[in-house]
């Protein structure tokens, strides 16, 4: 094991749950699919468009390595912190599916591009290393389309094979993860890295999918197949470890087999058991022979950009942030350099209070991304609060009327008169509302403190936000 | 037979379109069953573009083998689960052939799926020998090689993976080249075992196999095992052996071989001897385990490779709608004939868990050892020198019903294809009125020395001069 490495996981709870993920990750910022020249980028076009006589399998062609797909693929390795080895080889995996026009698929076995590496995620106490297995290269299939939307309704059903050949990274973990909310925080961490590669668009539909293995103490395990999203996964592993938690305890046993997670009714249902398993029949495909990487890894080495976990921690020293801030500011490589350039210009700390837990909150609620913000704005932004122009809740309100409405700060500021309010006039709303709320008062001093919260609101509407809440709370204290 | 010489020499005298005319009256009421598919519509039209071509194959009509990818001309591997298909692109060697001005006149017959040594698992019936028609004309480039011998067409593409240029070129007295692997593209070949095959030009002598061989050979992108060999192969038309070692392989002279290939393959030896060669003996240890690694390693990518045949996207349809699972069963039931379903059943079985090891594993190192074997025997030889096939044609249906003496017909021409090796067979005599055909085999990429040895020989002897009597 390497130095400095964590300890494996050193327990198993009570249940003794085991959960190994294998993600399919399409590397779809390529230009062109893995085996020919197809172009990548078919999500809007009609089915069947983008083929050629090598991605739909016609006789008599032959595969031709994108090394770009290689190279891709050495800097996910790397980044995992896995042993790129000498040489890699593709395999035949053959298996009969309407959607696989050559009856085998492409794909790595023994020489997988790369091997034993791991990634740490916040575990329940504290960081853990979830152990890769192997990342290994194959082609994707072409995809089905049944009339009527599922299996078991459709009277017949296409084919469409734009996405056939696209280059996927399969990523193997070994059991280490402990629940399903790890599992989910595993993958997010894995997308996260993933972003800051550039190789693939996560937003894309079926760019990163799932297969699930969860097994508990005694029992078989089961696999629960394409998983669309980390949410999905999440709940799908949730279902498992409560279905097997309640077999076993009616004395049930847990068989080996294969479960399709059906998203819109939460529930995980059995697709084959063992006795089906197939022989893959592995061997080498000749058409394609060994690659040789060793020399590529060095070089590709050198252009890693910094990962999440380095710049977390050069984000806590530098910037003096806490760690859980630093932790939201680097998970989106868009999210980080967008506050380094913020944190730039203004006190670091507020730069990290006003993106981490303001600004990303009204992303998230609205689903869209950093780019929607500037960050000229918000220099602007932190500026107006840190130099007392405005009050924080003001500051609130000017990032949302920002993202709803549009504008700068300097123009919401002064179309919605949000520049703080000078002392006279503070102070005149406050003798107004004691003069006019005289029950209040009479209740604060017959020992009601919170009559006190009932005429600061007064305050605040009074001169509309601008005054300084705490400030207005001490001067009423103080003269009544 | 007719000569590439001969064809320019008949175009100039009179046109393209009559001497593809006469070719295709010739291919039309020939007898022996060599096409599959007359593409006699695309032909004339590419005749009548011919003008001014200044290709090295300008107007030449060419034979192309069953399992090359023609656009727009259907290609069925003499396979009914193929009938219909047509390819939507060209084979890079029809692209080159093209660009040389060759016309190709249509799809030569073989062996289903080029498995066979006598093409008599075609679909579309046997071809026959024009030597003598009760007899094969070998396989499976059968109908490439008795289409050149039945002066129907001057040159053909067959394809080699056992030897399936070189046999049918012995038996039907013809030139047929095995080149190095990876000097002539398979990008549209359909693949029966791709690690051993490699598409080889045949015709009637050296001199117009060498000429086609070099309008084919080259590099291309879209196969990624192919390389780049010698710029001008034709350099080495060269009439002159002094100086060359050969060596005779004891191991390919074995059991079960006919005396009279023997002789002519001796004499074939003394004759280079006389024109300034010298030869020496050689041992080859592990030919004995030739044979059975090469079916186990060709069957064993068979399997894998004729797995994309399920009637879904071409070929072959049933008439009624079933689930795909009972589809695909029920058109390879019908779709393929007895030695294919042979081979894919020993391929998947050679493959499966359990067995992996045994078979294809070790036919993997047997193939290493055959290599490190040609290696050692072209340490200080030049060339080696053996008989192509044991014995001249056999009769049709003479071995048909017996796989495994079937099977062992491809001793001498195998081992060349588990090592990669370059390797040509051109006529070196006869037998009752039967061709006996010379192996000449050479280094990696050193196409060049058994095209001058084969020149050489060609340039002394008269067996390439003679044709059957074809009606
Ligand atoms: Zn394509």
């Amino acid at each position: 094991m390497r130095e400095g490495s964590l300890k494996l996981r050193p327990y198993l709870d009570d249940v003794g749950v085991m959960i190994g993920l294998e993600i399919h990750v399409q590397l779809n910022k390529l230009n062109t699919k893995i085996f020919c020249g197809c172009p990548l980028d078919y999500h809007d076009d009609e089915p069947n468009t983008h083929t050629c006589p090598v991605c739909l399998g016609l006789p008599g062609s032959l595969p031709v390595i994108n090394r770009k797909s290689v190279e891709y693929s050495i800097k996910v390795g790397l980044a995992l912190n896995c042993t790129i080895e000498e040489h890699t080889q593709f395999y035949r995996k053959n298996y009969y599916y309407p959607d696989l026009p050559k009856g085998f698929q492409i794909t790595q076995y023994d020489y997988p591009i790369a091997s034993n590496g791991y990634i740490n995620i916040e575990g329940e106490d504290g960081e853990v290393r979830i152990r890769i297995n192997r990342a290994h290269m194959e082609e994707d299939p072409g995809r089905l389309v049944h009339e009527g939307g599922s299996i078991e309704r459709s009277k017949y059903t296409f084919i469409d094979y734009n996405r056939s050949g696209v280059a996927l990274l399969e990523i193997v973990t070994e059991p280490d993860l402990r629940s399903p909310k790890e599992a989910r925080r595993f993958l997010d961490k894995l997308r996260n890295i993933l972003g800051y590669l550039d190789v693939v668009d996560t937003t894309l539909e079926g760019s990163m999918r799932v297969d699930a293995n969860i097994s508990l103490a005694g029992g078989s395990r089961s696999e629960v197949k394409n998983i669309s999203s980390h949410k999905g996964a999440e709940r799908a592993l949730l279902f498992e470890i409560i279905r097997q938690k309640n077999l076993l305890r009616r004395g049930g046993k847990v068989v080996q087999e294969t479960r399709h997670f059906d998203e819109a009714r939460g529930v995980t249902v059995s697709l084959r058991t063992k006795e089906e398993a197939h022989d893959y029949r592995y061997f080498p495909e000749a058409d394609l022979g060994p690659i040789r990487v060793a020399d590529w890894a060095p070089g590709i080495q050198e252009t890693l950009p910094e990962l999440p976990d380095a710049r977390r921690m050069r984000f806590v020293s530098n910037y003096s942030i806490t760690d859980d801030h630093a932790r939201s500011l680097t998970s989106e490589k868009q999210v980080a350099d967008f506050y380094e350039q913020v944190a730039a210009e203004v006190d670091s700390k507020l730069a990290a209070v006003w993106i981490a837990d303001v600004l990303k909150g009204e992303l998230n609620y609205r689903d869209i991304g950093i780019d929607a913000f500037s960050s000229e704005y918000m220099v602007a932004l932190v500026k107006l609060v840190a130099g007392d122009k405005i009050s924080e809740q003001s500051g609130v309100e000017v990032i949302r009327t920002i993202l709803d409405e549009g504008g700068n700060p300097d123009e919401v500021v002064a179309a919605k008169g949000l520049l703080k309010a000078g002392g006279d006039i503070v102070t005149t709303a406050v003798v107004e509302v004691i003069e006019e709320n005289p029950q209040a008062v009479e209740d604060y001093r017959s020992g009601k403190p919170e009559a006190v919260n009932f005429l600061t609101g007064q305050v605040m509407k009074k001169t509309r936000g601008r005054a300084d809440a705490k400030e207005v709370r001490e001067m009423i204290i103080q003269r009544i | 037979m007719i000569t590439v010489a001969q064809t320019l020499e008949a175009i100039r005298n009179s046109s393209v379109e009559d001497v593809l005319n006469q070719c295709i009256d010739r291919i039309e009421s020939g007898t022996f069953n060599t096409f599959i598919t007359v593409a006699k519509e695309s032909a004339l039209e590419a005749a009548g573009k011919m003008e001014g071509h200044t290709g090295p194959l300008a107007g030449i009509p060419i034979a192309i083998k069953d399992n090359i990818s023609t656009r727009g001309i259907q290609t069925t591997c003499a396979s009914k689960i193929l009938g219909g298909y047509v390819p939507p692109y060209d084979a890079h060697v029809i692209e080159r052939l093209k660009a040389a001005g060759a016309i190709i006149v249509g799809k030569a017959n073989m062996d289903e799926f080029a498995m066979g040594t006598s093409t008599e698992s075609s679909h579309y019936g046997p071809t026959l020998n024009p030597w003598d028609p009760e007899r094969v004309p070998g396989g499976s480039s059968g109908g490439s090689a008795a289409t050149v011998a039945a002066s129907e067409v001057p040159l053909s593409l067959g394809s080699d993976t056992g030897g399936s240029v070189r046999c049918p070129a012995s038996f039907c007295g013809v030139v047929g080249l095995k080149p190095t692997y990876g000097v002539i593209s398979r990008y549209g070949l359909i693949s029966y075992a791709n690690s051993l095959e490699q598409i080889g030009p045949i015709a009637s002598n050296v001199e117009d196999m060498t000429l086609l061989f070099n309008v084919i050979a080259g590099h291309d992108a879209r196969d990624s095992t192919s390389v780049a060999g010698e710029k001008d192969y034709t350099k080495a038309l060269v009439d002159d052996v002094k100086g060359l070692t050969i060596g005779v392989p004891e191991e390919y002279f074995g059991e079960g071989i006919d005396p009279a290939v023997e002789k002519s393959v001796w004499d074939g030896v003394h004759r280079l001897e006389e024109l300034g060669a010298s030869w020496k003996e050689v041992k080859m240890a592990h030919t004995k385990y030739a044979l059975a690694a090469y079916y186990v390693i060709a069957m064993s990518e068979a399997s894998s490779n004729l797995a994309r045949f399920d009637g879904m996207r071409y070929g072959l349809r049933l008439e009624k709608d079933h689930d795909w699972h009972t589809t695909y069963s029920e058109i390879r039931a019908q779709g393929f004939g007895e030695e294919v379903k042979r081979r894919i059943l020993l391929g998947t079985y050679a493959l499966s868990a359990g067995y992996m090891d045994k078979y294809y594993l070790k036919a993997l190192k047997v193939r290493t050892l055959i290599r490190q074997d040609f290696e050692q025997a072209l340490k200080d030889t030049d060339v080696l020198i053996a008989p192509t096939m044991p014995t001249p044609a056999f009769k049709l249906g003479e071995k048909i019903s017996d796989p495994l003496t079937l099977y062992m017909a491809d001793v001498n021409t195998v081992p060349i294809n588990l090592a990669g090796v370059p390797s040509v067979s051109l006529p070196c005599g006869f037998s009752n009125g039967l061709p006996i055909g010379l192996q000449v085999m050479g280094r990696h990429f050193d196409e060049a020395t058994i095209i001058r040895t084969a020149y050489t020989f060609e340039q002394n002897t008269d067996f390439h001069t003679r044709s059957p009597e074809v009606a």
